[in-house]
């Protein structure tokens, strides 16, 4: 048996354990991640789709950038009355074969003091962190302050 | 004996016209309004604010156009900015007419909201928004005039807090009246077909 075939079947044979072994980030994709771009430098909102294709539930707990010194994740609700409020949560989870949403008037991340101006088109790469330790960077696309969602 | 009868006579004829065309009115349009309609139920606009540029205003400056009332705050990344980019829709969508239209976004957060930053907040939204900003016995008259209740969260230890607020549009028609309510998940085109109506039907009516 040639060193390739005995490495074909190391690999092969490692990748159930592998499996079990997955990280909640790598079970997790992102898409539609963007910026509600605000002027005068105020805080501003992230928001992205999370597409979990894992068989067990994974859960987002924080998320840091390079960017923003502050990435804080945050949650708005109305009650009965019509009074909108804004709280900081915990956690966040994404159901195994699931999705959940940063989306707005719901779950976002809330981005303040930018490292640098920052404008419309551009991109910014923000790590989402899980509870098992594990990380997934995400690049948002900043879009204008009147953006409509969905475009 | 002729002048009574005749007199009485009118009075039947004016009763029956008028119940024939209140009759008709309620045949062909039993209720216009696509949004909540506040006629009568909340006070006419009043306020004495400082806009964006640094004015004093009152509401006889938005007499003649269409005003949305929206209390918010900058400081308020997710929902404000959401409200106000649906409302630049609206206005979009309004087209010539929105001229006719303004935004007013008072801050219920003066400390932080000064003119300078309200004006840089609501110019990226919409060219008819107004940033109004004022005294805090000012605002939280205006409020309580429109039982639009908000509260300040304690402070945190970096200086921080939030500030939670109503989320409803009133909408004054051209004379100041409080026409509608609006609420952000109407969906646009509801606010698209009463502003249009407004506009239409005049701010008297």
């Amino acid at each position: 048996m040639s060193m390739r075939c005995l490495l074909i079947l190391l690999i092969v044979g490692m990748l159930p354990i592998a499996n079990l072994h997955a990280t909640q980030s790598s079970q997790v994709t992102a898409s539609h991640a963007w910026i509600r771009l605000l002027p005068a430098n105020l805080p501003a909102s992230g928001y992205v789709n999370l597409h979990n294709a894992g068989a067990s539930a994974a859960t987002l707990v924080s998320a840091h950038s390079a960017v923003y010194a502050s990435v804080m994740l945050h949650q708005s609700s109305m009650d009965a009355h019509g009074m909108n409020n804004m709280t900081a949560v915990a956690q966040m989870s994404i159901p195994a074969h699931g999705s959940a949403s940063l989306a707005p008037a719901g779950y976002h991340l809330m981005l303040g003091q930018p490292s640098h101006p920052l404008k419309p088109g551009d991109t910014v790469d923000i790590t989402l962190d899980f509870a098992d330790g594990s990380q997934l960077p995400v690049s948002f696309l900043l879009r204008p302050a009147n953006a409509a969602d969905p475009e | 004996m002729k002048r009574p009868r005749l007199a009485r006579l009118a009075v039947l004829s004016i009763m029956l016209a008028a119940g024939l065309s209140l009759a008709a009115c309620q045949h062909e349009s039993p209720q216009p309004w696509q949004l909540t309609d506040i006629a009568g139920h909340m006070p006419d606009l009043a306020l004495s604010l400082t806009d964006d540029q640094g004015k004093a205003v009152t509401a006889a400056d938005y007499r003649g156009k269409i005003a949305l009332l929206y209390f918010g705050y900058t400081h308020c990344p997710d929902v404000c900015p959401l409200t106000l980019a649906q409302l630049h829709v609206v206005m979009q969508k309004l087209g010539t007419a929105a001229d006719h239209v303004r935004i007013l976004f008072v801050s219920v957060d003066p400390t932080r909201d000064t003119p300078a930053i309200l004006h840089a907040y609501v110019a990226a939204f919409d060219p008819r928004a107004v940033g109004l900003t004022g005294a805090a016995a000012e605002i939280e008259a205006l409020t309580k005039r429109y039982r639009a209740a908000f509260s300040r969260e304690p402070g945190k230890a970096d200086g921080s807090y939030e500030v939670s607020h109503s989320s409803g549009i009133y909408i004054f028609d051209a004379n100041g009246k409080a026409r509608l309510l609006a609420t952000p998940t109407d969906p646009q085109d509801k606010m698209v077909h009463d502003l249009q109506l407004l506009l239409n039907t005049g701010s008297g009516t």
